[in-house]
């Protein structure tokens, strides 16, 4: 691992309105330490049935591909043009008006043009014209278009894992040019001659024999949740006891795995229970079905499928009747936009009612799959919930629409709802980095990884770059987000940029400032720190 | 083909309004009006091809001469001379607005603004 | 480079008809067969892109959501961002595509010292709306040259547009805002060092082109002055299949004109300019947002090997037990049946 610059050096000499002198053809990938990932123990490809390429890295100067590499990658991006509308048509439309260009995260903090979202589209349209195309293999570069190459195949690795899929550039995009669809495709791609990202492919195969990412076995999920417990049991006062592989549960919970173990998930998690236990919830969580999230979606569509078909035959053997999903980006983007489709219809389930408010979520009717903002919103809607928001004054919270959860899903008002009933001091940050124009964490889509820090703090920059303003001006000292990528990945950003901002869920918020039922005077929040007032006691 | 019916639709739109000219038309064709031209007099003050094209260049030239100079004679590539007049000179030979201007001026939506104040010959005659 | 290469191809295209009129005397070719043959190109070669795209399925239902969800009641959702009915839909696409909403959204990002800072940039979204509303409304008033009674929403847009009555025959506004729109875009991509990076001579050679129809077009109208009768003739010979070649004089800016105008609609449906139907499939605009609502099918989806519950019991069966979590018979025997 290379030795990231300082803060203050790091952006030294970035200009976003100079270009190389070079072509960009002729400008070969950089793969110097801090800005590449590594790729894929063969091991996990052996594991999940798929090609591998041996023991290699992208620094090797020759890649041990295939004799037939380039005909099994121009037979991928055929049969992915004709089942992928989208990346046809993308491929077709685009006029390089550049609106685009400047909106990418990872084009702001690195200046590098192959990050304008145009010019990583080009990187494969560029092929298609010159391989497909008879009038681009006539003119060649001046039509954009060139041949498949090894270097080309270089180039594809860096930057479509230069990508987070966050889709900030589709919502300017005047004929809605999705890069992440791109990225997705591409990567599905690269799978086929077994190049992937080790990062993102080893958390794939602990969701698919284990049961979630992080690979923690059922025992050790049951552990951890009563670990948490004796930590509620110490500031609440309460014993609160998870139901586990509940049969006959109305609602199945489920929730990206890094909310049973990872410092911050954790506090979100027992604000989750909190919740559950206030209103009386019949729910279950279930060690089979532990990951909401899902890394397929980063790396293999096919994949994406294998892991969630879980949820649904749990939610089958469990004979629950909806499901309530957790706080995660890109488990929502997943559930929202590809479950209907992947695992539908879905009969056996019921159309989501809440028990105790009675409010039928009627946008959920197909689906029956239900977000936890929109839950709580219904309840705090409904006056059901007992909240005391003073117990947040120890803190000043803006909130980072998750690009998945933005972009992919819609939900905006529901957590702002849930953060002005449950804290007094929620401050937003500029209006261009926040909803639909919400910046990246820089790190989503699996390139959560140490070796790849100096791209990840380039990347989420901009983010950072906004938090230090209301930092700065209304003394912001949390950063709250829906997604459980982001409290892994902006709890490094903010270490990096803005040290004196920590990370934390909606719902940790929430059981900060629920009054539960025979509880003892709280003089702590769900992180052991003092409450507003309650310094001395502590 | 999916969406099928979206698209055929779309087709259908995009035949309506790129072929506009072709529906337009449709049903209808007949042959273009065409401007009646003097009996006796066969040739105009220049030449035919040059009237055709730049006739309306032409007048307004006589227009600003003799409203803004005073000056009242043109005298053409021939030497011949003109009395600078839309009614007296060259609606003298071309003796009908309608069956001469306007033919082709309505078929090419020309809206020249002389006969807002200069009279046709058939409104003179009406008045005679 | 590329502006070069482009510029190389538009003076080629300027000297075919200049050679094949002027010196060789192909009038019939270039007035009648050409242009026959470039619309041609433009009808089925579009149509053949519709259908191509249309072949392929969209097998999930990527909305790009700008703006809130459709979910609890008394939250106000955005009707126009996050379409979640048809109409909305329908609502969506119109201010897409006739009005280029996410364009005008555009946002410029710069530095101020260490912070970035987001400005508004609307001059591509107006340089855009310029020249296309500029192009559309010339094109309706060229149907004076195709149809024999102009319908008189023809003649209120030509009126209209030569409402300031400068000079004779009187200049039209659109002439002057389509060359201001063509101009901004074009000085765009080469002074905008990231656009200029980006350009191919695919990007400078359409603007180019429909320059030169332009400005031979005003030419045309102003100062060159061909023989109108004679052109309307010809071109409502064409729109009527019964083509002929008139008596009159057609001028040589007149064969260039057509000749370019032939040229922009046989390379059309082969370039970036197929935007214009494509954006009609965009599947993160033209779809709902009502992914939960109702169901979205993806015709090639296929059933995927999992590891099932039964096989994932029996391999944490030790553990499970140890920890007290329920072991489920009943589901695993269901399941071998």
């Amino acid at each position: 691992m290379s030795k990231l610059p300082k803060p203050d050096q790091l952006l030294q000499g970035l200009d976003l309105h100079r270009t190389p002198e070079k072509h960009w053809m002729d400008i070969k990938p950089d793969f110097s330490p801090g800005k590449y990932c590594y790729a894929v123990d063969p091991q996990v490809m052996i594991d999940m049935g798929r090609p591998n390429l041996g023991k290699w890295q992208p620094t090797d100067e020759k890649w041990p591909l295939p004799e037939d590499w380039k005909e099994r990658l121009l037979k991928a991006i055929r049969d992915r043009m004709e089942r992928f509308r989208s990346f046809k048509l993308f491929m077709d439309i685009c006029v390089r008006c550049g609106a685009c260009a400047d909106k990418c995260h990872f084009f702001l903090g690195t200046g590098d043009p192959k990050n304008m979202p145009v010019l990583r589209a080009e990187l494969i349209r560029s092929v298609i014209k010159g391989e497909f195309s008879f009038f681009g293999r006539l003119f060649g570069r001046v039509a954009g278009a060139r041949p498949l190459t090894e270097e080309v195949l270089k180039e594809w690795y860096m930057y479509f894992y230069q990508c987070t899929a966050c889709r900030r550039c589709s919502v300017f995009c005047p004929y809605g040019i999705d890069t992440a669809e791109v990225t997705i495709i591409m990567r599905d791609i690269l799978h086929e001659l077994g190049i992937a990202l080790d990062w993102a492919m080893k958390p794939l195969r602990n969701s698919h024999f284990i049961g979630n990412h992080l690979g923690l076995q059922p025992h050790t999920i049951k552990e951890n949740i009563e670990f948490l417990m004796s930590d509620i049991a110490e500031i609440t006062g309460l014993n609160i006891e998870v139901p586990i592989n509940k049969k006959g549960a109305e609602v199945l919970f489920v929730t990206p795995s890094a909310d049973f173990f990872a410092d911050p998930g954790i506090y979100t998690f027992m604000g989750y229970v909190l919740l559950f236990h206030h209103i009386g919830l019949d729910y279950t969580i279930s060690t089979y079905a532990s990951e909401g999230g899902n890394f397929g979606f980063f790396n293999s569509i096919e994949f994406a499928k294998k892991l969630h078909s879980k949820i649904y035959e749990e939610a089958k053997r469990l004979k629950v009747k909806w499901i309530l999903g957790g706080e995660c980006g890109h488990q929502w983007r997943f559930w929202h936009q590809y479950h209907g489709t992947m695992f539908g219809p879905f009969d056996y389930l019921e159309v989501p009612k809440s028990p105790i408010t009675g409010t039928v979520f009627e946008h959920a009717k197909y689906h029956k799959a239900v977000h936890i903002c929109e839950f709580t919103a219904d309840l705090i809607a409904h006056n059901k919930l007992k909240l005391d928001p003073s117990r947040n004054d120890h803190i000043v919270v803006t909130f980072h629409d998750s690009c998945n959860t933005s972009r992919g899903m819609g939900i905006f008002e529901e957590p702002r709802f849930i953060l002005r009933n449950v804290c007094n001091n929620f401050v937003e940050m500029p209006e261009n980095t926040i909803r639909e124009k919400t910046f990246c964490c820089g790190s989503g889509s699996g390139l959560n990884t140490d070796e790849y820090m100096e791209i990840r703090m380039r990347g989420g920059f901009p983010r950072a770059n906004a938090v230090e303003f209301v930092h700065k001006n209304y003394g912001v000292n949390t950063l709250v987000a829906i997604c459980a990528i982001d409290r892994a990945t902006l709890t490094a950003l903010m270490k990096y940029w803005v040290p004196d901002v920590v990370v934390a869920g909606v719902h940790e918020l929430v059981g900060n400032a629920l009054i539960m039922e025979g509880e003892k005077e709280r003089t702590t929040d769900l992180r052991y720190r003092p409450l507003k007032g309650m310094e001395e006691e502590v | 083909m999916y969406n099928a019916n979206k698209v055929i639709i779309g087709i259908i739109v995009f035949l309506i309004f790129f072929a506009m000219p072709f529906w337009l038309n449709f049903g209808k064709v007949e042959a273009l009006p065409k401007p009646e031209l003097p009996k006796e007099e066969k040739k105009c003050i220049e030449d035919t091809d040059y009237m055709k094209a730049y006739h309306m260049k032409f007048l307004d030239e006589w227009r600003k001469t003799k409203v803004r100079e005073g000056k009242v004679y043109y005298i053409n590539k021939e030497g011949k001379i003109y009395k600078m007049s839309l009614q007296r000179t060259c609606m003298k030979c071309h003796d009908n607005k309608e069956k001469f201007c306007d033919r082709c001026h309505k078929n090419l939506v020309v809206q020249p603004d002389c006969w807002k104040c200069h009279l046709a010959p058939e409104e003179v005659k009406k008045w005679q | 480079m590329n502006l070069i290469f482009s510029l190389i191809v538009l003076a080629i295209l300027i000297l075919i008809p200049l050679i094949g009129v002027g010196v060789l005397g192909l009038s019939s070719l270039f007035a009648i067969f050409i242009p026959y043959l470039a619309f041609a190109i433009f009808f089925f070669g579009l149509i053949y892109r519709i259908i191509d795209w249309a072949r392929s399925p969209q097998p999930y239902k990527i909305t790009t959501t700008s703006g809130q969800q459709k979910s609890l009641s008394w939250i106000k959702h955005s009707r126009l961002e996050s379409p979640a009915s048809s109409w909305e839909v329908y609502l969506r696409m119109f201010f897409e595509v006739f009005l280029f909403r996410s364009l005008f959204r555009n946002l410029r990002a710069d530095f101020d010292g260490k912070r970035l800072i987001y400005g508004s940039a609307k001059w591509l979204w107006l340089g855009a709306i310029l020249f296309h509303f500029s192009f559309l409304v010339i094109m309706i008033r060229h149907l004076r040259f195709f149809v024999n009674e102009v319908p008189s929403f023809v003649q209120k847009i030509s009126a209209v547009d030569s409402f300031f009555q400068l000079g004779v025959p009187p200049i039209y506004i659109t002439d002057i805002l389509i060359l201001a729109g063509l101009g901004f875009l074009l000085l765009r991509r080469l002074v905008d060092a990231k656009v200029n990076y980006l350009s191919y001579a695919s990007d400078y050679f359409p603007l180019l082109l429909i320059i030169s129809i332009a400005l031979t077009g005003i030419l045309m109208r102003l100062y060159v002055k061909p023989d109108l009768y004679a052109i309307k003739q010809l071109t409502y010979g064409l729109a009527t299949f019964n083509p002929a070649l008139p008596k009159g004089n057609l001028s040589m800016l007149f064969y260039i004109h057509l000749f370019l105008v032939s040229s922009l609609a046989a390379y059309f449906p082969f370039s970036k300019l197929v935007h214009m139907v494509g954006v009609f499939f965009s599947p993160t605009r033209n779809m709902p947002n009502d992914n939960r609502m109702s169901r979205h099918i993806n015709p090639w989806e296929y059933p995927v090997k999992y590891v099932t519950y039964a096989e994932w019991q029996e391999k944490f069966r030790d553990v499970l037990e140890e920890a007290g979590i329920p072991i489920d018979e009943e589901w695993t025997n269901v399941a071998q049946k």
